[in-house]
């Protein structure tokens, strides 16, 4: 029956003519059926959702009593929060503080592991493995490292003289200790890294230094540009990922202290679960979207003037 | 001979620096290595304490006399065990479905050619840009509808429809394999759907492996999923679990951490069972950014 109406339907498209044989025509029947159940998903959670999320848009509704049309009111409520502001902030900063360094980080350790040293092998599972780790594990073992009095941390920096910092008690320290913490689970661009770097042609570091040019020029003009595809990847991915930091500040802060690590799908999610409003939820969840999507877009906007692209002149 | 001299002695010493920081190299590495072992460490010793050996400063690393007993204490607090099943189960069938939907779809996007197939892979690639932080409350609303609210089914169904990401990495695998394969099953007389399942798959193991851990990872880690899904404390996984016990005894921090790594060790031991696929993977994805 399936079989039936998707070839109907294909005849529809594509009516049956000289150029297109009896094996073109079972592929793309195939083809249709067997990317069936991703076609489907994307109407059915991507598409589907996203424009019944723009009804919601200008509704009031709690889930239990039947959603009331408001017109613009979400707007204007978005206009007015100066929790929206906050927690646009707090995930600005971590992000745009917080990702450079996941990069620098990455990178640095994946150039470490490009070092044809022994043990390679040990040394990446090791820098790995924090970032398998639940995201509720982790964030809970960080609640007790994180302590002033009895964490690990404090205890390790009073040995080089640094006096307790109060970390997630501190609205200044809040933001910079989950910028810590994310620095823990940078096994994934290290890894990307690693291979981006095992990708750079051996030739061009030979010719180079036979042209007489140090380690560090190497780096800059041969390595550098070889592996910008790389880091434009890692960046877009992790600025995306960035933005929608959720489950740490949930649990180890719950926004505190003083709406510090209130992150904009922490305000989405208690808007939508705790004070069931899930007009306003989605209008704020539009508003995220539209700014990860604006920064993509620059991104992808200035990367022809810096990610070089072999074969591309 | 002079020189033959001169050029030995620099090779000598140069032989010295080499190995002089490989030393060095080998004493960062390890110095990195200790910091981003420092949570799992903490997790482990501390587990094992005394809850009055837990506050001793300087930090005991290794506790004199482990006590084991804390494991058994987390299963007696809390339902431990039924939150271990719950976990498997949704873990299980999410996983089953990433890998079937992922190899049909990739299979239909890598070895068919068909008029829309390139439009198709291009919007794969969109969702896999697009934060998902926008549906979320819509597809909430659309399993409220559908009463799916209260069971395990948000958490799995997704997976059977395929996700971007996995359907990508399959898709570069089978990318590298030579189209005479199919072309030869075809002239045999093989149906598509023969040639995936009897040429294709069976050499697509690492992928498949890749994506397997991939989505074990993905649905045993998840959080915001069950978060809002499950109300019912026997339905939570293990993560729920852990934020409960936490939000209940965390001022018992060695309990807290036993807890902790109760739900942390069976990625552990996947982790270093399939080491090798975890990098692999990682190593497909990497070809996105070329």
């Amino acid at each position: 029956m399936a079989t039936t109406t998707t070839s109907s339907a294909m005849r529809a498209v594509a009516p049956p003519r000289r150029g297109m044989s009896a094996a073109r025509r079972r592929d793309l029947r195939d083809g249709l059926l067997l990317t069936s159940p991703f076609i489907i998903g994307v109407l059915f959670l991507w598409v589907g959702p996203m424009i019944y999320s723009l009804f919601l848009l200008m509704q009031d509704w709690d889930l239990i009593t039947p959603p009331k049309f408001i017109g613009l009111g979400n707007f204007v409520r978005l206009w007015n929060d100066p929790l929206v502001a906050k927690s646009l902030g707090n995930t600005a900063y971590y992000t745009f503080i917080g990702v450079p360094l996941q990069l620098i980080v990455a990178f640095g350790l994946a150039l470490l592991l490009n070092q044809n040293v022994r043990g390679l092998s040990i040394y990446r599972t090791v820098y790995y493995l924090p970032y398998i780790t639940p995201a509720v594990a982790f964030a809970v073992v960080w609640i007790q490292i994180l302590n002033p009095e009895f964490g690990v941390l404090n205890n390790l920096l009073a040995i080089v003289g640094i006096h307790p910092i109060k970390w997630l008690f501190d609205p200044t320290w809040a933001k910079p200790a989950f910028i810590l913490m994310s620095l823990w689970l940078v096994g994934f661009q290290m890894i990307i890294f690693l291979a981006g770097l095992q990708g750079v042609p051996k030739e061009l570091h030979e010719a180079a230094a036979i042209d007489g040019a140090n380690t560090w020029r190497r780096f800059w003009n041969v390595t550098m540009p070889i592996m910008s595809p790389v880091i434009f990847f890692n960046l877009v991915i992790g600025i995306i990922g960035s933005f929608q930091i959720f489950t740490g500040s949930f649990i180890i802060t719950k926004g505190g202290p003083q709406d510090s690590t209130l992150f904009m799908v922490l305000y989405i999610y208690r808007n939508a679960f705790e004070y069931f409003k899930m007009g306003y939820a989605v209008t704020l969840s539009w508003l995220l979207f539209l700014i990860i999507m604006i920064f993509t877009a620059i991104q992808f906007f200035f990367a022809n003037r810096w990610v070089y692209y072999e074969g591309k002149v | 001979m002079s020189i033959a001299t001169q050029s030995s002695r620099t090779r000598q010493s140069r032989k010295m620096r080499t190995q002089l920081g490989y030393l060095l190299l080998h004493a960062v590495m390890i110095l990195i290595g200790l910091a981003f072992l420092i949570p799992l460490a903490w997790v482990a010793s501390t587990s094992l304490k005394t809850s009055g050996e837990v506050f001793i400063m300087p930090v005991e690393w290794i506790p004199k006399h482990p006590r084991w007993s804390n494991y058994a204490e987390v299963f007696s607090r809390l339902p431990f065990a039924q939150f271990i099943l719950n976990s498997l189960y949704v873990t299980v069938m999410g996983t089953i479905g990433s890998v079937l939907s992922a190899t049909t779809v990739a299979f239909g996007l890598s070895r068919l050619r068909w008029p829309g197939r390139d439009f198709l892979f291009t919007i794969l690639l969109a969702t896999l840009m697009l934060p998902g932080v926008v549906t979320l409350i819509p597809v909430f609303i659309i399993f409220k509808n559908i009463n799916w609210i209260g069971t395990f089914l948000p958490l799995w169904v997704p997976a059977w429809f395929g996700f971007a990401f996995y359907i990508f990495l399959m898709r570069q695998f089978m990318l590298t394999l030579p189209l005479e394969l199919d072309e030869a099953a075809r002239m045999d007389g093989a149906s598509n759907f023969r040639i995936l399942w009897q040429v294709i798959v069976p050499l697509c193991g690492p992928a498949m492996a890749t994506v397997t851990i991939f989505s074990f990872l993905y649905h045993y880690n998840d959080f915001l999923g069950p978060l809002i899904y499950i109300s019912k404390n026997e339905m939570f996984t293990l993560p729920l679990g852990l934020l409960w016990f936490q939000g209940r005894f965390g001022n018992f921090w060695h309990l807290v951490m036993a807890a902790s790594m109760v739900t942390i060790t069976p990625v552990l031991l996947l982790f270093f069972a399939a080491q090798r696929y975890f990098v692999q993977g990682n190593q497909f994805t990497g070809l996105a950014g070329r």
